[in-house]
């Protein structure tokens, strides 16, 4: 059995428990940002978006660098191949089952109409 | 068109499942909850197991237990049932580990928005959740999944 299961997995998916996290991440999946850049589009303290910023870079899944003055965020180095490969034997698990749900509540819907149709006949 | 399953992680004890149903809630909420509806459905035919068993007390207090033909079974109770719009059960096989499954159905123009989340005791034990039984279940899976994708060319074509 492949483990997925690791201290890596742990602390990602405990960075991306929170809201605010995920928000960051899309930002700079879109494009680099500084921490104040950030700190302003999430209407948040400098210091809120440096703990948040510190959570991310330690899970692996954001990289700072210091240009000048100015630290500047970027996604990186891990990549969330790991997290995906759970989620998704997750959701075909799911996904499996309510294929055949759909199938189910089909049944049951045309049922219905055959039976109102009865009953108005 | 299928309607797609997303599945979230919300938190290191939490996972989220979401579905539309084409229905509107009273069929869904039947279907999770008359034992001959439930069992048709739980146990995908891909998963190669067969479902000897499935007894449903759906009222608040009631216990549920399916039973498997390879000797396993699932069973816990029902710690609050709303009709047409919310399920909560409890997993109890596995002791003080077991999850608690809330099932809400929300009715929007006919359709039926299906959330579904687990909450674990543990990070652990959901992670184990995730590596466990499915892992068997990948391969088969995808073959399902590619069954689909056949069919509902063969019927775009159609």
């Amino acid at each position: 059995m492949v483990q997925y299961a690791n201290a890596g997995l742990d602390a990602s998916f405990a960075a991306l428990s929170d809201a605010t996290r995920r928000g960051v991440l899309e930002q700079l999946g879109r494009a680099e940002a500084s921490i104040t850049d950030l700190a302003e589009k999430f209407n948040m303290t400098l210091t809120g978006m440096k703990k948040h910023v510190g959570v991310l870079e330690r899970a692996g899944l954001v990289s700072t660098e210091k240009v000048g003055r100015v630290r500047t965020c970027k996604i990186g180095p891990r990549r969330l191949e790991e997290e995906m490969a759970w989620l998704e034997r997750y959701r075909q698990l799911w996904d499996a089952r309510f294929d055949e749900l759909d199938k189910v509540v089909e049944e049951l819907k045309r049922k219905e109409q055959v039976d109102g149709r009865k009953k108005r006949e | 068109m299928k309607n797609r399953t997303t599945v979230e992680r919300k938190s290191e004890r939490e996972i989220v499942v979401t579905r539309t149903f084409n229905a509107p809630a009273r069929i869904v909420f039947e279907a999770w909850t008359k034992p001959e509806l439930f069992k048709k459905w739980w146990v995908p035919k891909s998963m190669g197991m067969t479902l000897v068993s499935c007894e449903m007390d759906v009222r608040t207090g009631g216990k549920y237990r399916l039973v498997f033909g390879q000797g396993m079974a699932f069973f816990g109770s029902y710690t609050e049932v709303t009709p047409h719009s919310r399920l909560v059960w409890t997993n109890e096989e596995g002791g003080d580990n077991g999850s608690v499954t809330t099932v809400t159905f929300e009715e929007k123009g006919g359709k039926t928005l299906l959330v579904l989340s687990e909450l674990y005791p543990s990070k652990e034990a959901l992670d184990a959740a995730g590596t466990g039984a499915q892992d068997a279940l990948v391969e088969t899976f995808q073959q399902l999944d590619e069954l689909l994708v056949t069919l509902g060319a063969s019927a775009g074509q159609a």
